[in-house]
């Protein structure tokens, strides 16, 4: 099927087959491998970008859904010499350990920071739900987003 | 995933024959439950009609004592709405607790209500208020709405269009969440409606159900303690690697009685 996305700021006309993921547009045909597929079944928000504005889980969108939508992924938030204040925060307080889950994590974290201005520690944690960490214990990564918020509200 | 056909019809009546022109046609609404589905190979539909295109599937609106929800309606705009939020919180509360965020900005409550998995957040709404199921061709009565395990009283081709919620003087939901999924192990719906008491609980049965023993005992005497006394029989509860049968009746009670407990700080 023939579907036209804008994918960080690039638009992309594109002919796929119905059954294919946003993930694999994103990775596959788009090469942007930032995006990470942990899971594959819904469960740890490895492949986590926005879409329209909101974050959602790409391994769970077909490419008819994703047709006409807007699309950022952790490479369209910020360069290597000029990182997102969430990227930027995340190295700070060494918020990862492998990076497998960080794209996901941060490309949440920029939502729920956007549409939370009072963050608590409390509700980092539950705001993080849909994605998992296999390293970190997760402590660093709420302090980075609490850091990041701080920065943010600056 | 096997191959299907991908449609986007733009009025009920297109989806609708779609639906009965295609061999094995399936509706898509958020897809959150469908797209891992096929994913699994466990559904192979020869076609997909995706549902967000349809106009008259979406809005929200509040008037003479009713919240009236669009089946295409997210479940991150219930838990956001300001009408929402003002005219019956306990919607918009429980549609916060559905899954994670991701999964919010995607899932929507038709697609909730039409699944009817027995851990699901809606349904506990839909029967606890009480509410009314419109559909392509008629209205169905909450109580006659959902009948067994992902089993409702919609008809093949059928579409779930609107929910009618009345607005009751108070009510409150409380869930045991599974800590991994979020879905509820057990969870219940207490509503006020002028001292009678509706009391809608999901997780525990193979559908959504009213525990029509406790709400006797509640409507004569709305304190958390006779919550927590009251009868629930576990004859058909699941029983699972989560809960057995019987600790599953009395997360009912515990749900039930944190529920009256916050309705009566209300
Ligand atoms: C990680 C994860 C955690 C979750 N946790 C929870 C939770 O805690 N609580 C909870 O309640 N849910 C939970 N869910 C499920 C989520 O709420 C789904 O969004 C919901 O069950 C289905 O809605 P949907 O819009 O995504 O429907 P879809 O997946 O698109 O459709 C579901 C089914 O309903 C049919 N259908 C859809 N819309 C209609 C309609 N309008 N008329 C007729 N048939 C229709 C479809 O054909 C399909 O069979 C979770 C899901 C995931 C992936
Ligand atoms: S890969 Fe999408 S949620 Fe895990
Ligand atoms: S840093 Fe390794 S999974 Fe999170």
């Amino acid at each position: 099927m023939q579907i036209s996305l804008t994918v960080n700021g690039a638009s992309h006309a594109l002919d796929v087959p119905a059954n294919t993921l946003l993930v694999d547009i994103i990775r596959e045909h788009l090469g942007l491998t930032g995006t990470h597929v942990g899971c594959d079944t819904s469960q740890c928000g490895a492949c986590t970008v926005h879409m329209n504005g909101s974050a959602v889980k790409s391994c769970s969108i077909l490419a008819g859904q994703a047709d006409g939508a807007e699309i950022t992924t952790i490479e369209g938030i910020g360069t290597p010499d000029d990182l997102h204040p969430m990227q930027a925060a995340f190295r700070e307080c060494h918020a990862l350990q492998c990076g497998f889950c960080t794209p996901g994590m941060i490309m949440r974290a920029i939502d729920l920071v956007e549409k939370s201005p009072d963050l608590s520690n409390q509700a980092v944690r539950e705001g993080l739900e849909g994605n998992l960490c296999r390293c970190t214990g997760y402590h660093n990564i709420v302090k980075a987003v609490l850091l990041a918020a701080d920065a943010t509200r600056a | 995933m096997y191959q299907f056909n991908y449609h986007r019809p733009a009025t009920l009546e297109e989806a609708t024959r779609l639906f009965s022109e295609a061999d094995d046609g399936f509706y898509l609404s958020g897809g959150q439950t469908l797209i891992p589905t096929l994913k699994q190979r466990l559904a192979s539909p020869s076609d997909l009609i995706d549902l967000s295109g349809i106009e008259g599937m979406k809005g929200i609106e509040a008037g003479n004592g009713v919240v009236s929800i669009g089946a295409f309606t997210r479940h991150a705009e219930v838990a956001a709405s300001g009408v929402i939020r003002e005219t019956l919180p306990v919607l918009s509360a429980l549609a916060g607790l559905i899954g994670d965020a991701q999964v919010r900005n995607m899932g929507t409550l038709g697609g909730s209500v039409a699944n009817s998995d027995p851990a699901a957040d809606y349904p506990a709404a839909v029967i606890g208020l009480g509410a009314t199921v419109h559909t392509s061709s008629r209205t169905i009565a909450a109580d006659d709405y959902f009948q067994d395990l992902f089993e409702t009283a919609l008809e093949p081709g059928e579409i779930l269009t609107r929910i009618d919620f009345p607005v009751p003087d108070r009510a409150a939901y409380r869930k045991f969440p599974n800590p991994a999924s979020r879905y509820a192990v057990a969870g219940v719906l207490v509503a006020d409606f002028g001292g009678s008491i509706r009391v809608g609980v999901t997780g525990a049965g193979p559908c959504a159900f009213r525990a029509t023993a406790m709400e006797e005992a509640l409507s004569a005497d709305l304190t958390p303690a006779v919550a927590r006394a009251a009868e629930v029989p576990a004859g058909n509860f699941n029983s699972d690697l989560h809960a057995s049968a019987e600790y599953r009746a009395n997360l009912v009670r515990v749900m039930a009685e944190r529920a009256v407990s916050d309705l009566l700080a209300e």
